[in-house]
Order: C-alpha cells, then sequence, then structure tokens
C-alpha cells in the first residue's frame, strides 16, 4: 500500500483529549501474522477513506486469551481477559471493531463476566453500517461479474449467528455470489478454530482446510473470500495444495472492498 | 372370575408403569450426580424452543427425507397413543370400546379412522428407516461406536413400531362389532377380509389377542425406554427446555478460576495468608472435568437424551476427515460411564465407590478432545440441542489445569502468550510495527 495509513492510538488520542467512535481490536494474528497484516491494513485503509475516527491500542494491546480458552487453560484466558478489560475500561471504551471473529466472539461473549462490557462488531457489521450510513461506496468495477464464493467463519456464523453482514456488504461489489454446498450453519470450519492453527491434527485421512478447499472448489469461483486470519490461512493453504493457486485467490473481505 | 381379566389387567398395568418409574427414578438420581447448573434465565426463549424445536421438529426438518418420516412417526406416535386411553378403560372396567358409547359416532369414526391411517404411514416410515439403517448403509449409520449393541438397539425400536401398528389395524379388522358399524375402519376395512371364513368365535379370541398383546407390547416399549437410545421421545422436551440459549460462541467462565485470577491480580493479596475459613464440606475445586459427576447436569441429561443419530457426526470436521473424534460417541460414552456409576451407587448401598475408573481415558481418550475444532457444527446439527462441545470442552480444561497434559505445541502457544501477549514468540512492543511496513 502506498498511501501513508493514519493510524491513531489511544495513548495519543487521549493525550490529545479525545475519544474515538469505535477502537480498532487489530489481534495477535492482525499485528503479527504476515498475511493477517495485509487484512488489517486493507482494513485501516477503508477506515481512513471513510474517515472513521479510530483508534488503536496498539502496544498496551494483548492476545484476548480467546486460543488459551478453547485449548482449556481458562487461568492464562481470564489473566489475559482482566489485563485487557483494565485497559479498555481505562480508556472508557465503548465501541470495538475487529478482523477476527474470535476477538469479536471472545469479547463480546466472554469479556462480560469478567467486567468488560462493550458493544463488539466484526470488520463486515461495520463495513455494512458504513455503506449503509452513505460513509463508504463500492466506486470500481474490479470485481464485477467475478465468481466469488464466501466461506462462513465459524465464530462469526454459527457461533454468533452474523451471516448476512459479509454477503451483505460482497454483494455490494457486484461480484457473482455462489454458495457453496455447506454454508451458513451447516458451513465447515477450516481446521483452525479450537487452538488447531496452533499444533498438528491428530491422525485421520484429511486435513480439514484441504477437504474445505474442495467444497469451495466446487464452486468454481475465482476468489474465496474469508472473514477471519485465520480461515484466511488455511484457505491459502488449502488452495496451494489443490496447486489452485493461479486460478483462485483467497482474500478478505477488507481487501476485497479496499481494492474495489 | 368374572373379573378376573380386569383384574389381570390392573396388575400388568400396575407392574408395567411401576417398573417404568423406577428407572426414571434411577436417571434422575444419576443425572443428579452432576454439578448443579442454573438454567432459570430466558424463560420465553426456552419455551419458544420447545415450541420449534422439541414440538415443532425445526431441526429435524433440516434433512427432509429422515425429517419428514420422523415427523410421521412423531405425530403417528402422540395421536395413536390416544387409544391407549380407552384401551386401558376398556382393560379395567371391563368395557368395550367405551369411546364408541360414549363419543359422537362422527367423533369416534374420525379419531379411529385418523389412527388407522396414521398406523399405516408409521408402518411405511418405519420400513423406510429400517432399509436406511440396514440395506442403503447410510454413513452415518455405521461409524464404529454403531457397531452392537446400538445397532441392535436401532432396529429394535423399529421392530416394536412394527409390531405395535400391526396388532393396533388387527384388532380393529376382527372386531365384528366395530367393524359393522362401518365408522372409521377406513384401513382395516381392506384387512377384515383377510380373516373371512373365520367363526365369530375365532375372530374374538383374534381381536382379543391383538388387544391384549397390544397393550402388553406398550408396556414393554414403555420400559424398554430405559435400556435404549430411544429416551429421546421423553428426555427430548426437558433437554430442549434446558438447551443453550446464548450464542453458541460463548463458552462459560469458570468461577473458580476467576476467584483465583482476582487474587493474584489484586496488589494487596497477602501471598502468605491462611486460607479464609472454609467450611468441612468445602472440596478444593476441580478444574475441567475427568469423570461424570465434574459434569453439570444438563449435560448428563444430554446424554440420556440422545438417540444416537449421528447427525453431529456427520457434521464434524474432524470426524469427516478421519479424526477418532466422534461427538455422538462422547455423548454416548457419557451414558455409559454414568449408567456404571449408577450400578455401582446401587451395588454398593446408595455410595458411589471408586472403581478405577473415570470418563477421561476408559471411555473417551486424549486424542479425540484434541481433535475438537470447537467449530459448533455438532451442536447446530442437533436436533435436540445436546451439546457435546461443552463436554469436550470441560475435559480439555482438566487437561490442561489439572494435568498440564496439552500438546507441546499448544504448551508452547500458551507460554508465548504469557511471556508477550501474543500466541508466537514476538516482543510486545512490536504490535503496532505493521502500521510501518
Amino acid at each position: 500500500m502506498s498511501e501513508q495509513l493514519k493510524v491513531p492510538t489511544m495513548a495519543e488520542m487521549m493525550a490529545e483529549g479525545k475519544q474515538p467512535e469505535i477502537l480498532f481490536w487489530v489481534g495477535s494474528a492482525g499485528s503479527y501474522d504476515d498475511r493477517a497484516k495485509k487484512i488489517t491494513k486493507a482494513f485501516v485503509k477503508i477506515l481512513n477513506k471513510a474517515n472513521v475516527n479510530f483508534a488503536v491500542l496498539g502496544t498496551e494491546e494483548s492476545n484476548t486469551g480467546d486460543v488459551a480458552k478453547r485449548a482449556g487453560n481458562e487461568f492464562l484466558f481470564q489473566m489475559q481477559a482482566v489485563m485487557n478489560i483494565e485497559v479498555l475500561n481505562a480508556y472508557e471504551i465503548k465501541r470495538i471493531v475487529t478482523c477476527d471473529p474470535h476477538s469479536f466472539n471472545c469479547i463480546k461473549n466472554e469479556y462480560p463476566g469478567l467486567g468488560g462490557n462493550y458493544d463488539v462488531i466484526h470488520h463486515t457489521q461495520y463495513i455494512q453500517e458504513l455503506m449503509s450510513a452513505g460513509r463508504l461506496t463500492v466506486e470500481g468495477n474490479t470485481y464485477k461479474g467475478k465468481r466469488i464464493t464466501f466461506h462462513d467463519p465459524c465464530y462469526l456464523g454459527r457461533g454468533n449467528g452474523v451471516y448476512d453482514a459479509p454477503r451483505d456488504v460482497l454483494k455490494k461489489t457486484n461480484a457473482t455470489l455462489i454458495e457453496m454446498k455447506r454454508h451458513k450453519g451447516t458451513a465447515l470450519c477450516c481446521g483452525a478454530g479450537g487452538a488447531q492453527m496452533f499444533k498438528d491434527a491428530e491422525p485421520g485421512n484429511k486435513e480439514i482446510n484441504v477437504l474445505r478447499t474442495e467444497d469451495a472448489i466446487e464452486t468454481q469461483p475465482e476468489i474465496i473470500a474469508t472473514g477471519c486470519p485465520y480461515c484466511n490461512t488455511m484457505m491459502t493453504d488449502g488452495v496451494k495444495f489443490k496447486e489452485k493457486e493461479g486460478d483462485i485467490k483467497v482474500m478478505d473481505i477488507a481487501e476485497l472492498i479496499a481494492n474495489a | 372370575m368374572e373379573y378376573l381379566p380386569n383384574i389381570i389387567f390392573a396388575v400388568i398395568l400396575i407392574l408395567g408403569i411401576g417398573y417404568f418409574v423406577r428407572n426414571i427414578k434411577k436417571i434422575i438420581r444419576n443425572i443428579k450426580l452432576g454439578q448443579e447448573v442454573d438454567a432459570s434465565d430466558n424463560k420465553s426463549q426456552r419455551w419458544k424452543n420447545v415450541a420449534y424445536i422439541a414440538l415443532g421438529q425445526s431441526k429435524m426438518v433440516k434433512r427432509p427425507v429422515s425429517g419428514f418420516l420422523h415427523a410421521i412417526v412423531y405425530v403417528g406416535f402422540i395421536i395413536i397413543n390416544i387409544e391407549v386411553l380407552e384401551i386401558i378403560i376398556d382393560g379395567l372396567f371391563g368395557t368395550h370400546r367405551i369411546g364408541q358409547q360414549v363419543l359422537p359416532e362422527w367423533l369416534y369414526g374420525f379419531l379411529i379412522g385418523s389412527f388407522e391411517i396414521l398406523s399405516v404411514l408409521v408402518l411405511v416410515s418405519v420400513i423406510v428407516f429400517w432399509l436406511r439403517r440396514n440395506v442403503i448403509k447410510i454413513k452415518r449409520f455405521l461409524s464404529s461406536e454403531m457397531k452392537g449393541w446400538p445397532k441392535s438397539d436401532g432396529n429394535i425400536i423399529l421392530y416394536f413400531e412394527v409390531v405395535l401398528m400391526c396388532l393396533f389395524l388387527v384388532m380393529n379388522a376382527t372386531d365384528t362389532v366395530f367393524q359393522t358399524a362401518g365408522s372409521g375402519n377406513v384401513i382395516s376395512q381392506f384387512i377384515a377380509p383377510w380373516f373371512d371364513g373365520l367363526s365369530v368365535g375365532t375372530l374374538y379370541i383374534v381381536e382379543k389377542t391383538a388387544w391384549w398383546l397390544h397393550i402388553v407390547g406398550i408396556l414393554i416399549f414403555l420400559n424398554y425406554l430405559y435400556f435404549s437410545k430411544h429416551l429421546h421421545i421423553l428426555l427430548a422436551f426437558p433437554n430442549v427446555y434446558l438447551g443453550r440459549v446464548e450464542p453458541k460462541g460463548k463458552f462459560n467462565n469458570l468461577d473458580a478460576v476467576t476467584a483465583e485470577v482476582k487474587l493474584m491480580m489484586d496488589p494487596d493479596a497477602d501471598p502468605y495468608a491462611a486460607p479464609a475459613e472454609t467450611s468441612e464440606d468445602d472440596v478444593p475445586a476441580k478444574f475441567g472435568a475427568s469423570d461424570v459427576m465434574d459434569l453439570n447436569q444438563i449435560q448428563l441429561l444430554n446424554a440420556y437424551t440422545c438417540t444416537e443419530c449421528g447427525r453431529c457426526t456427520s457434521e464434524c470436521p474432524a470426524n469427516l476427515t478421519g479424526k477418532k473424534l466422534s461427538p455422538r460417541k462422547i455423548m454416548m460414552d457419557t451414558r455409559d460411564r454414568l449408567e456404571e456409576v449408577g450400578k455401582n451407587i446401587e451395588a454398593n448401598k446408595g455410595k458411589f465407590v471408586d472403581d478405577g475408573k473415570q470418563l477421561l481415558g476408559d471411555y473417551i481418550t486424549n486424542e479425540e478432545l484434541w481433535a475438537c475444532t470447537t467449530c459448533n457444527a455438532c451442536v447446530e446439527a442437533c436436533p435436540v440441542s445436546i451439546n457435546p462441545l461443552s463436554i469436550i470442552m470441560d475435559m480439555r480444561r482438566y487437561l490442561v489445569m489439572e494435568q498440564s497434559a496439552a500438546p507441546m505445541e499448544l504448551n508452547n502457544m500458551m507460554t508465548n502468550i504469557e511471556n508477550n501477549g501474543a500466541p508466537w514468540p514476538y516482543n510486545q512492543m512490536d504490535r503496532l510495527n505493521w502500521k510501518d511496513e
């Protein structure tokens, strides 16, 4: 990305006595993973374009503890949660947006019980909101008529019932949206959830991400759209495994909209 | 002597219901071995779930073929059982078709007519179910946990239903009074000619035999439930009511951990302080679950409710890719272990004596638990709101927090989070570097 991104931190905002309309929770993947960082930047590009007054926690952000919780380490999860809640509450954060459905689910559903109450939304919901408020429009025709299939992230779809926002946003690009056989409530997991991202799979006859990529390939897509950094990695690997990287791109919805 | 049949009937009825109640009490006792859990929230949503998911079968029909067939058997079961009321009155008071005498002719004819039509529909559905299980070989009925008893159980239930429906139709077809009245015999009038040529006396014996076998069959079936996966016909309703009403992605926060974390984070806490006064009943909190007593009562009810349809397993990404994990097996194992614990309690005069076994290891292996992606596909698929994922999670918690038995890679990941607030070994101070890259 050539143009300079404006990424104010909460600390800077605080120093200037300002409060952002929304906090962008970047998440660990979005901060450190090379592929996910591109999604983060694409989303910031959208925020900048729509003139959203947002901020990030920057170095004050820490892992949500979500993955530790799913791995069974409730101690570590609650330690992380309590630390993050302390920071968020100190900044009087009301609204949070994130590109990671795992952070989204964790902060939205599991932080309130530990004293962290925020209005948390997924970035596809926020993009939809910006569009319907007229703050963001898709002008270009980059994706007009392109065949796109959307892979539902478990913690966005089944986990929280958000199925329409990502699809509505995709439709705005005038792309042809094709559903996989398993979608929405019956969508197959990419294989990364429940801490699987960080370990080898148990013995079996196939990798889950390969099976899911096969679901996607059946729709003969030009682009597999994702809404989760982990899904993105898994589907990208699946496409490579199937030697289809020449024909099929795996892109986050934020990237699709930022490039449209 | 004239009241002998009435007395025999009353005795059979009391024995049948009595034995059933005895076993239901065992189930309640076993479920109460679990941890108490509060489900007093969201009452209106819970009743809505009962209406849509349990009564309305909304999740069953997600798979149209089995959903439609199941709806017929379900409606048939409920409606035809109205007939049992008449049978009981007739049996106890020696009347014959009391309904025919007290109800308007059109109403009685309408009722029995619908029972007859439904019983034929049920017969057809049950035959298709049998073919699906035994001839068409649908994958979810062939998993390894479905070998042996679970397979026979599934078939026995179908045989029961075939026999009961046939007896009901034969009973009507050979009832000369009912056939002569000619109201409501929509199906049985076509069966009646099969018995042409039999004397009135023989017909009477056939009719009475079918009548007795029908009611005895129903009582045997009722008592079979406890030994079978078929308990769902009763437990589905409380189970759906108690099923989760919060977003599926939300996992519970362990209160025992919260207490310890608060203490750890409290700068004023004295690390050397003596533990607060505790009563003698206080057992140190155990984190997670290694046996059925550590699970909560809803999870145990889930296990009794499971009818082993396998929709969960057929949607499980781990199972679909050949891993050992099968959410259905998690539920079956939980029930088997709970039954084992219950029998142990009976054999030891009401107290559980350690048998050196537990759910973790002896029934469910670490390999199964670690294969789960927590994707909630099993929870979404269950037509009666069972949550296998919550059991998997509670057992993972035990593995990690009580046994430190996480896979090595996960331990590394967790160490990274502890040390630098990210699952990878990157410096916390580099969290915003992406901005300038």
